[in-house]
């Protein structure tokens, strides 16, 4: 061990920057805090980068976000695009706020202020995480439904006006399923298969053909317009009926019913590495809540350690704004 | 750090700041006039341009009001910021050209999407 330390044995002096100058003025701590922040935020910036790359690979295939994500708690049914996420916003916002106020308080040493701050952060940082969990419930559980082709592309279908159709609107149920599940319980052992849709393939093949009024409308956009997907006729909708390969219900990391593979796959990356962010976040200042209130940083006679952990919950905040703008508005 | 006085006044005009640009992204990307959906800047519509500068500013105010940059040494300052804005700069702009070369050679390609 002593072989390998070599500034700790000797006397030598390290340079820190010449008496009195201190080059940037900060703290070891603080300063090491901003370098991880800068290093993370460069991490952050890569997968917005792929995202934006990947997106402008399939511009013209790409799902549109505001059908994606249009729920809203206890408003069922009703088409409520970006109030979700601006809640969000507004809520991880304002745990920056009550952060930045902890800091504050910590300036001026007054503990109690700097406890319910932090508490109130901790607060807001749990609601958020939980909107995220309940948001991923939206995305992985789906509304409407889809069908995958041969060629991996995701059909959706809607009525003659163009309103959205939920697979079970259509699809025949009287028929008998071709694709039961093997499952345990039916004396099916070490075999996967079959599927665990609400329907089938060959009924909603069958919904297709009986209902006249169903089109398909495409993973496509208009050609010299982004923002609205290829409708079929009836005659094309039946022809494609031919290609129909899976039915697709909510998300997973193959596939999802909203559109591009890579759609499901990049929102689940980058929320995902963003909302265990926030979990460490959380965790951090509970850690930092207690040690307020066993007055460590009473007798450290300061509260940088307040100031650190501040500076990691801003970036998370930092980095929401980026994230919301990229998947939810752009 | 400065003084150890308060900076209450500076926080909630920050938080004020950054709820009026987030308000008026939502109330653009619900409406999405046409005049800045449809009409585009270098590939992309001028709603996004004006998304991604407000987004920016909000960034600006969070690292320089929130995360204090505004009270640090100037070097230090430069120090983060400078790296940052040059390389995310540069990632962004080899990926998008690249996707959007990417997209090109696709849609004009011989191979197309047959089924």
């Amino acid at each position: 061990m002593g072989a390998t330390v070599t500034t700790a044995a000797t006397k030598e002096k390290i340079w820190e920057g010449g008496e009195d100058i201190h080059p940037l003025g900060a703290s070891y701590g603080k300063m090491m805090m901003w370098f991880f922040i800068l290093s993370d935020s460069l991490t952050f910036a890569g997968f917005l980068a792929a995202y934006g790359f990947t997106r402008f690979k399939f511009m013209d295939s790409w799902p549109i976000a505001d059908e994606v994500f249009n729920h809203f708690p206890f408003m069922h049914g009703t088409d409520a695009p970006m109030y979700y996420v601006a809640l969000m916003t507004f809520i991880l916002i304002f745990s920056s706020v009550t952060m930045v106020l902890a800091v504050d308080a910590g300036h001026q040493m007054k503990k109690k202020k700097v406890a319910t701050y932090m508490l109130l952060t901790i607060v807001g940082g749990l609601v958020f995480v939980g909107s995220q969990a309940w948001e991923w419930k939206n995305f992985i559980t789906g509304t409407y439904g889809a069908v995958e082709t041969r060629g991996g592309e995701i059909l959706q279908f809607v009525d003659k006006d163009g309103k959205r159709l939920a697979l079970a609107d259509f699809a025949d149920t009287t028929m008998a399923r071709e694709d039961a599940a093997l499952t345990k319980n039916k004396g099916v052992w070490g075999m996967s298969g079959g599927s665990n849709t609400s329907v089938s393939l060959s009924q909603v093949k069958a919904g297709l053909e009986k209902n006249p009024d169903v089109l398909i409308r495409t993973q496509h956009t208009v050609p010299g317009n982004k923002h609205e997907k290829i409708t079929l006729n009836r005659e094309q909708t039946l022809q494609r009926a031919n290609d129909f390969k899976f039915v697709v219900e909510g998300a997973n990391l193959v596939r999802n019913e909203y559109g591009h593979k890579s759609f499901g796959d990049l929102f689940f990356f980058i929320t995902g590495f963003h909302g265990f962010h926030v979990s460490v976040g959380v965790l951090l200042n509970i850690i930092i809540f207690f040690n307020v209130l066993l007055g460590t940083y009473e007798k450290r006679r300061t509260y940088e350690m307040v100031e650190k952990v501040g500076l990691y919950w801003h970036f998370v905040d930092l980095v929401w704004v980026f994230v919301f703008t990229f998947f939810y508005l752009v | 750090m400065g003084a150890h006085a308060s900076n209450t006044k500076r926080i909630w005009q920050v938080f004020i700041y950054l709820s009026v640009l987030t308000i008026v992204e939502v109330i653009l990307g619900i409406l999405k006039p046409d005049a800045l959906f449809h009409n585009e800047l270098f590939s992309l519509s001028y709603l996004n341009w004006i998304f991604i500068i407000l987004t920016i500013v909000k960034a600006y105010y969070i690292m320089w009001a929130f995360m204090h940059l505004e009270g640090e040494k100037s070097s230090f300052r430069w120090s983060i910021v400078a790296p940052m804005v040059f390389l995310i700069a540069y990632l962004v702009c080899l990926l998008l050209i690249e996707g959007e070369y990417i997209h090109d050679v696709f849609k004009t390609s011989s191979m197309r999407w047959i089924f």
